[in-house]
């Protein structure tokens, strides 16, 4: 529903948030130090969770505010913390070896965004929204962050920038939605929740598996199946 | 109503008490029998749920399960794959010497069975969404359950990329769900069938666009191509009572999802589109196997790209429409299911036999197996598609309903495609059972668990070649219906 007729106020508040999130994506698409992509993250799942309660405020849903605390806790805490243990444990700083180096990255990091901007343009106009300048922005930001995600696992090889990756990949959907369906059901927000957190669990496990059996947490390493 | 509960409940709940026993006892002869006695009590039940919802199906506890004939029947498949790789796994995990884990084993295993029968009936496409993220979460420590490197690259490939590719699916849930507010308001409940309602007011390319997200996404975890790439490292570094499972059950579980949206985008009046788009993916998959199964050189992954193939048959039934279609995808589940099994049982037997995963290795099957290597060797003619097995009978049903849609030229490929494949798959048969001289390892005699299984699955395959059973007819023709695909021919 296009009903988000938000104060000028709000939108732009919106807005402001969403691009934040998205030059975060951008952060971490540039740099090659896991902690900044760690830092990166978690700032985004902080601006995420701010999001989440200002929409709450402005179209009035009481449930975001506690998804807002949810988002705070799991994404924004629980989370890094972790994956910084994972770091820490296994002395993993950087990206040892790049496939494309992080300048050219952030150009086609550039060029997926305009991807994205035309296909949400395209959408917004079937959907009646040229006007509606939020729901093109929430929707080129959710696209750009999904495209981005991509990106960054298939450069990446570090067990914990794919992990990273993939989070990053959630944060974009949750992001859009928060602004596209705010009224979403409550239960399935917190049941994904939960799933993150089981995800990365089993992550956890399967990095201290690989660091046992292969000696490495590099993806570069895992090339012995093949054809 | 009230039955068709009861039964779901006795399909889910012995695999959770298998879990539960599993863990508490830590026994690995407790754990095995209790799976084994599970997957009986799961298969007994599941056989009868096709039955409850000739008229349909319904929606159960405060609508958040839902039982139609597809939910019915892929948990059926579900449930005989998880029955024979129960058999199998006796056998095999006590001679593969993981004794002391077998506990640990078991408990995961039948922690994927319960998984992979609560995702087909789930009602809402969210939640639906999480019990197949949750089939690949514990599937993982299966693959990776030897803890050789292969294993653990193998097991780290299928959570990224399945993991990775899932959330173009949640994209598209979102998009549905969005999609259907211009129709419901803002807040409604999301189900299958509340999407379904709203589907002739939704926008067309909203629409069209969160069915090709949601079929990318799942479309992964079915395996096909271009993004079957975890497929066949996970096929072939599991245990093979994992292998499968994998193939036979769990990729039919996600296709579950596909078709359901399919159904929507055909609601919305883009039906056209997203049935192309699926069958090119189906074509394309057939391609890709066929590429793979000609110069393959292990015999579990000649397995997977068969799998990759099968999955694209079952996508062209569904893809094609009409009943005919949805019959054939229906039928073709179900004979994949028992024939994969009973490849993998083979292909694990030879294993164990000679030691090795590769085929140059494996010559003279039959100097070492002459029952089994037989049953396997009838079990590779039945994957092919020829006759007088089941396979046959669904390929020949999806390439029916495919001449006389506007997809032919699918249905013309796939003809091709197939006669491709068997060559290149029977080819490697008769290496392994004809050529080179007899090799003489010492070999180890197989248990009896690992050779009922494979009987069990190749002589029903048999039976329904020959005898396409009129009740399995009256049911497809109500599960198309239900599909709203039942206006073809």
């Amino acid at each position: 529903m296009l009903s988000l007729h938000f104060s000028p106020v709000a939108a732009s508040l919106f807005s402001t948030l969403a691009i934040l999130s998205l030059i975060l994506t951008f952060v971490m698409l540039g740099s090659r130090w896991l902690k900044n992509y760690l830092y990166a993250f978690t700032l985004q799942s902080w601006l995420i969770a701010l999001l989440s309660a200002a929409v709450g405020y402005y179209a009035n849903v009481p449930e975001l505010y506690l998804i807002a605390l949810f988002t705070v806790f799991f994404r924004g805490v629980v989370l890094p913390y972790l994956l910084w243990r994972i770091i820490r444990r296994y002395h993993v700083d950087r990206e040892i070896h790049e496939i494309i180096r992080p300048s050219s990255a952030l150009i086609i990091g550039a060029v997926l965004v305009i991807f994205a901007l035309v296909v949400s343009r395209h959408i917004g106009v079937s959907l009646g929204a040229g006007s509606n300048s939020v729901v093109i922005l929430a929707l080129t930001v959710m696209l750009s962050i999904k495209l981005i995600g991509f990106l960054m696992l298939s450069i990446r090889h570090e067990a914990i920038s794919q992990i990273l990756g993939l989070l990053i990949l959630e944060n974009g959907i949750f992001l859009g939605s928060q602004i596209l369906v705010p009224e979403m059901p409550l239960l399935l927000e917190l049941v994904t929740v939960f799933d993150l957190l089981v995800a990365v669990s089993c992550f956890g496990v399967l990095v201290n598996y690989l660091m046992a059996d292969i000696g490495s947490t590099s993806s570069l390493r895992l090339k012995r199946l093949r054809g | 109503m009230a039955m068709s509960a009861t039964l779901l409940l006795l399909v889910g709940l012995p695999p959770v008490i298998a879990v539960a026993g599993a863990l508490l006892s830590g026994g690995d002869r407790v754990a095995e029998g209790l799976n084994l006695l599970a997957s009986i009590v799961s298969f007994g039940a599941a056989v009868l749920l096709p039955a409850a919802t000739m008229d349909g199906g319904h929606v159960l506890w405060q609508g958040y399960f839902v039982l139609d004939p597809l939910a019915a029947w892929v948990v059926l498949c579900v449930a005989v794959v998880y029955l024979l790789a129960s058999i199998y796994a006796i056998g095999y995990m006590r001679a593969e010497e993981h004794e002391g884990t077998l506990a640990h084993f078991y408990a995961l295993f039948a922690a994927f069975a319960f998984t992979m029968f609560v995702a087909p009936v789930m009602n809402s496409p969210g939640l639906y969404w999480i019990a197949i993220e949750l089939t690949t979460l514990v599937s993982t420590f299966l693959v990776g359950f030897e803890r050789s490197a292969e294993s653990m690259e193998a097991a780290w490939k299928y959570i990224i990329v399945v993991s990775a590719g899932i959330t173009l699916a949640l994209l598209g849930t979102v998009f549905f769900y969005w999609a259907g507010t211009f129709v419901l308001g803002s807040r409604y409940d999301l189900t299958w069938s509340a999407l379904l309602k709203a589907a002739p007011k939704m926008d067309d390319h909203l629409t069209l666009l969160a069915f090709l997200l949601t079929l990318v996404g799942y479309g992964t975890k079915v395996g096909l191509a271009p993004m079957h790439t975890w497929l066949p490292d996970a096929h072939s570094e599991g245990p093979t009572p994992v292998s499968a499972m994998l193939s036979g059950a769990l990729l039919n579980t996600a296709m579950v999802g596909i078709v359901r949206a399919l159904r929507i985008a055909d609601a919305a009046g883009v039906g056209f589109a997203a049935h192309t788009i699926f069958i090119v993916l189906g074509i394309f998959s057939f391609f890709v196997a066929a590429l793979f199964i000609v110069r393959q050189t292990g015999i579990k992954r000649l397995m997977a790209y068969s799998s990759v193939e099968h999955m694209g048959v079952v996508a062209l039934g569904f893809g094609f429409g009409g009943v005919l279609g949805v019959a054939a995808a229906f039928y073709h589940m179900l004979n994949h299911s028992l024939t994969k099994s009973g490849l993998f049982f083979g292909a694990g037997n030879m294993m164990h036999v000679y030691g090795s995963k590769e085929i140059p290795t494996i010559r003279r099957v039959l100097s070492f197996a002459p029952v089994s290597g037989l049953v396997w060797l009838a079990g590779a003619v039945a994957i092919t598609g020829a006759p007088p097995f089941g396979l046959f009978l669904s390929e020949f049903a999806a390439l029916r309903a495919g001449w006389r849609t506007p997809n032919a030229w699918a249905a013309w490929l796939m003809a091709l495609l197939l006669v491709v494949i068997f060559a290149g798959f029977l080819n490697h048969f008769r290496a392994m059972y004809f050529e080179g001289g007899v090799p003489d390892q010492p070999r180890a005699p197989l248990s009896q668990w690992c050779l009922w299984p494979l009987w069990l699955a190749v002589l029903p395959v048999l039976v329904l070649g020959v005898w396409w059973p009129d009740a399995f007819w009256q049911f497809f023709v109500s599960a198309a219906h239900s599909l709203a695909m039942g206006s073809g021919p």
